[in-house]
């Protein structure tokens, strides 16, 4: 499996399949509106998980994006509400905000050369707590229109489809062009794959993780917006099983955590595959405790997936 | 980093401080107790913990205070409970996460004679705490499955249950009392779907867009918490049918409140973090100054808010509820 | 009898090179020629110094006092990219390859091409076309077999993969290629691809300067040897002219050579 190809075609047909499956179990799976929800559900998880995408293909991880995402819908939502910012400004207050996070464990990655496990697990606690401390653990809610503007629709035929759902797929499409069409996307699998061949090639590392990880503070930023638009509310108690859902979908979608190889179409897969039983096992009257036992199932396979791979790989 | 004679009498300093910070010559005019709440969190706990501060410092008493990482995490408030009776506190006020798991440390803590008391859910057995001052959980969600039944008066119902987690104490309780309120029991045709929610107001949303898919006639919704029905209301409303549909909900948060009056949620019982803290601190200082315990259960109450009132079941309205409400 | 040939002007050269690491000294002096059109082969044991002179060479490290020379112009290198930028080349002993990106991307690692007009210079797009049939060209020349530029390097043959690396670092070289144990982890077979790779490169007009240890190779392809020892350069024979077992005895210090004169003739 090369670097930006043939990851793809598994966590597809899985998706295919559960697809498939939930369409024979009940009649109101397969109907535009029924795809347009779960498109809806997953668009947070889904712009979180581009972020933990670009970071996982530099072989890190980021243990703190909910709670950053949470942060910076707070950011926006109080600065809308309590300080009266112009929608506008708010809302790149919010995003200011999480890039600064992402800055932050990309330098203490980079530059004091922490583990990303050991530094995002500290800024998910710092980013939370200034979350409840700010916000007083209260929900802020009365938000101008603009700024929820995300979760309004369009129709597609008979469907209403959310704005929100079309950022979602078009920051997919543009992340996915940029990997594989230019060099710094390039840069980004080198560095994960074998950071100390692209240093000895002049590639600077370490600006390059840096700037992954602050890109990824963006995306967390992105889908702060696209919460507050779906919910209507600042929330300070979201997020919080963000990273663990956002890992999944990365894993589910094919990408290893090893970094330097997957697609970040993947993890687009992965959140829908995660979706996509949710909403099928409700519609069968599945108990919600089946969907925790069969998402943990599904995450071992695709790792278990990888595993043999690599295996597969280190024989040649 | 340092020689060794620098590092010996550093460690014999702090060794020292720390010995004399917890030296019980300190705290002997203030009695010292301690709160463990199961989350540092969740609002309802939040607001605990302001009743519990702002009556110790009331009562000229030094509060600890700890919380779980998260709901079920047993071995934060055992590490709690262990530092805060070595910290010299003489008693412990403790909302269970894990109900069975905890009482061996809460024991441990009693015969070193420090009075526990369990506040809103009881330890299992109950008489392993000290006293306990609760809210019954089962008969919150009786009041609003006996308020939904009268409100539908007969017709048929479709509800939809939106639970916390799969094997919470709490949850479990309030979506018993509900069924049981509504007259129904477990596996009831009427009930078309069961979604969790882990209290989240994103995941209640998501959680009522499915079951409106299974079964878009629902017009009965249980809700564990506030949160989780303000979600439920925005996918009711994205559907066109919040107007139709009848929300029931357990809390009593001031913004629950706002909703009832909003017309946004019909109906939600009424628990009093606040009151449940405050007198527990009033009991353990009691405890820690004159030696007398507090023991036995008391039920610090459960209202039913509404602006709709049903005969047959007592109800407040929402002035009612917003004076006594609790968070913001 | 044929007039001797003229002295040429060495197209790298090192003189008095010293470097310390505290109370070890690994460059005490150190000299080295390495003419146009041929493969110079370092030898030397364990603390001779081999490593820290190719270090030097190749930008690696900056020595404490000494000359470096290239095409006679003095010269300085303050990073290994420095030292690519001047024209030196380096095929790392560990290959400095990631696995699983393609030979193509590999051999572009670092300095891609972009394409033509705006889509190249505002979105900074890759013109994978142009890489590929380049790629494809540079393994050509050389005569590495493989089957496609677009295969991921982990499914290459440990030789092959040497090739593509040794392929880059010809490709884009301008002076010299450096390369740092070559043979060490391959097969008898692919051993002799390598060496045959290597003197294809030389053919090319790209002078190799060639660190092993590994003696029957380096009697194999070297012109001549240069002999490190104790942080000096304590000789440079030709495979033609001396046994290995001499050879071995110069590194050893068992036997010594008259010190090679200050020009680069011989």
């Amino acid at each position: 499996m090369r670097a930006g190809v043939s990851s793809l075609p598994g966590p597809f047909v899985a998706l295919l399949l559960a697809c498939a499956f939930f369409a024979s179990q009940s009649d109101r799976f397969l109907t535009g509106q029924n795809f347009s929800l779960i498109l809806q559900q997953v668009v947070v998880v889904g712009v979180i998980a581009i972020g933990q995408t670009l970071v996982v293909l530099t072989a890190g991880i980021d243990l703190s994006c909910g709670m950053v995402m949470a942060l910076g819908s707070i950011v926006m939502s109080k600065g809308a509400v309590d300080h009266g910012l112009g929608p506008g400004t708010a809302i790149a207050c919010g995003m200011l905000a999480t890039m600064a996070f992402g800055f932050l464990n990309g330098a203490l990655i980079t530059f004091v050369r922490l583990p990303p496990f050991i530094v995002t697990l500290g800024t998910l606690n710092i980013a939370f707590a200034i979350t409840q401390i700010y916000s007083e653990s209260r929900t802020v809610s009365g938000l101008p229109d603009m700024m929820v503007a995300m979760g309004d629709t369009f129709t597609v035929g008979s469907t209403a489809v959310t704005y929100g759902t079309v950022l979602m797929l078009a920051l997919y499409v543009l992340v996915w062009f940029a990997l594989r069409e230019t060099a710094a996307g390039r840069h980004v699998y080198a560095a994960g794959n074998n950071a100390e061949a692209a240093r000895l090639m002049g590639i600077s590392t370490g600006r390059l993780i840096l700037a992954v990880y602050t890109l990824a503070g963006l995306a967390y930023g992105i889908a702060a917006l696209l919460a507050v638009a779906r919910t209507g509310v600042g929330d300070p108690q979201s997020g919080q099983t963000d990273n663990l859902d956002s890992i999944t979908a990365v894993v589910l979608g094919g990408t290893s955590l090893f970094g330097g190889r997957g697609v970040i179409l993947g993890s687009l897969v992965g959140a829908l595959i995660v979706g996509v039983f949710r909403n099928g096992l409700t519609l069968m009257g599945v108990a919600s405790v089946y969907q925790i036992l069969i998402t943990g199932i599904l995450v071992i396979l695709a790792v278990a997936a990888d595993q043999l791979a690599r295996r597969r790989r280190l024989r040649v | 980093m340092f020689s060794p004679d620098v590092m010996q009498i550093t460690r014999f300093i702090l060794a020292a401080s720390l010995v004399c910070t917890l030296s019980p010559a300190h705290a002997r005019q203030q009695p010292v107790i301690g709160l463990i709440t199961k989350t540092e969190t969740n609002p309802f706990f939040v607001k605990m913990r302001e009743g519990a501060t702002q009556a110790a410092k009331a009562k000229g008493a030094k509060l600890m205070t700890a919380a779980g990482r998260f709901d079920g995490d047993n071995a934060s408030q055992v590490t709690a409970i262990e530092n805060m009776v070595a910290a010299g506190a003489k008693a412990i006020l403790i909302t269970p996460s894990e109900t069975k798991a905890i009482v061996p440390a809460i024991r441990k803590a009693r015969a070193a004679g420090v009075l526990v008391i369990a506040l809103d859910s009881p330890a299992d057995p109950q008489d392993a705490t000290d006293a306990l001052f609760a809210t019954d959980n089962f008969k919150a969600g009786l009041l609003i499955g006996q308020y939904a039944r009268a409100v539908m008066a007969g017709r048929a119902a479709k509800i939809a249950t939106l639970d916390l987690n799969p094997g919470v104490t709490v949850g479990r309780l309030r979506h018993d009392g509900f069924l049981r309120g509504y007259g129904i029991t477990e596996g009831d045709r009427s009930i078309v779907c069961s979604a969790d929610t882990q209290g989240d107001q994103a995941k209640g949303q998501t959680a009522m867009e499915n079951c409106l898919q299974r079964a878009p006639d629902i017009n009965v919704v249980y809700t564990i918490n506030e949160p989780a029905a303000a979600g439920a209301y925005r996918a009711l409303r994205a559907a066109g049918r919040e107007k139709s549909v009848l929300i029931v909900s357990v809390d009593g948060g001031c913004a629950g409140v706002r909703n009832i009056k909003a017309g946004q949620l019909a109906a939600t019982s009424q628990q009093y973090p606040l009151k449940m803290a405050s007198l527990g601190v009033e009991a353990a200082v009691e405890y820690a100054r004159s030696g007398k315990k507090l023991s036995g259960t008391i039920d610090t109450g459960v209202t039913l808010i509404t602006d709709k009132p049903m005969k047959g079941v007592d109800s407040k309205d929402t002035a009612f509820g917003l004076d006594a409400c609790w968070g913001q | 009898m044929t007039a001797p040939a003229p002295p040429s002007t060495p197209v790298l050269q090192a003189r008095g090179l010293v470097k310390r690491y505290g109370h070890v000294t690994a460059l005490d002096g150190a000299d080295l020629d390495l003419l146009p059109g041929e493969i110079l082969a370092v030898i030397g044991d364990n603390g001779a110094g081999k490593s820290t002179l190719v270090k030097a060479l190749s930008g690696a490290l900056v020595p404490d006092a000494g000359e470096i020379r290239l095409d006679g112009r003095a010269v300085r290198f303050d990073s290994p990219a420095d030292a690519r930028r001047q024209g030196i080349e380096t095929v790392y002993q560990d290959l400095a390859v990631a696995p699983a990106m393609t030979i193509a991307e590999n051999l572009f690692l670092g300095r891609e091409l972009r394409r033509a007009g705006v889509p190249g210079s505002v979105f900074r797009l890759l013109d994978k076309k142009r890489m590929a049939a380049e790629a494809a060209a540079h393994m050509q020349s050389l005569q590495i077999g493989i089957a496609s530029v677009r295969q991921p390097v982990e499914s290459l043959s440990g030789g092959q993969r040497q090739g593509v690396a040794v392929a880059r670092s010809a490709a884009f070289a301008r002076h010299v290629v450096i390369m740092d144990e070559p043979t060490a982890a391959l097969g008898v077979k692919e051993s002799k691809m390598v060496l045959d790779l290597i003197r294809r490169v030389r053919d090319k007009g790209l002078p190799v300067l060639l660190v092993s240890h590994n003696m029957p190779h380096v009697f194999e392809v070297a012109d001549r040897i240069h002999v490190a020892r104790l942080g000096k350069r304590a000789a440079v024979v030709k495979p033609g002219e001396i046994s290995m077992a001499d050879a071995v005895a110069i590194m050893t210090g068992a036997a010594t050579v008259e010190p090679p004169t200050g020009d680069a003739g011989g």
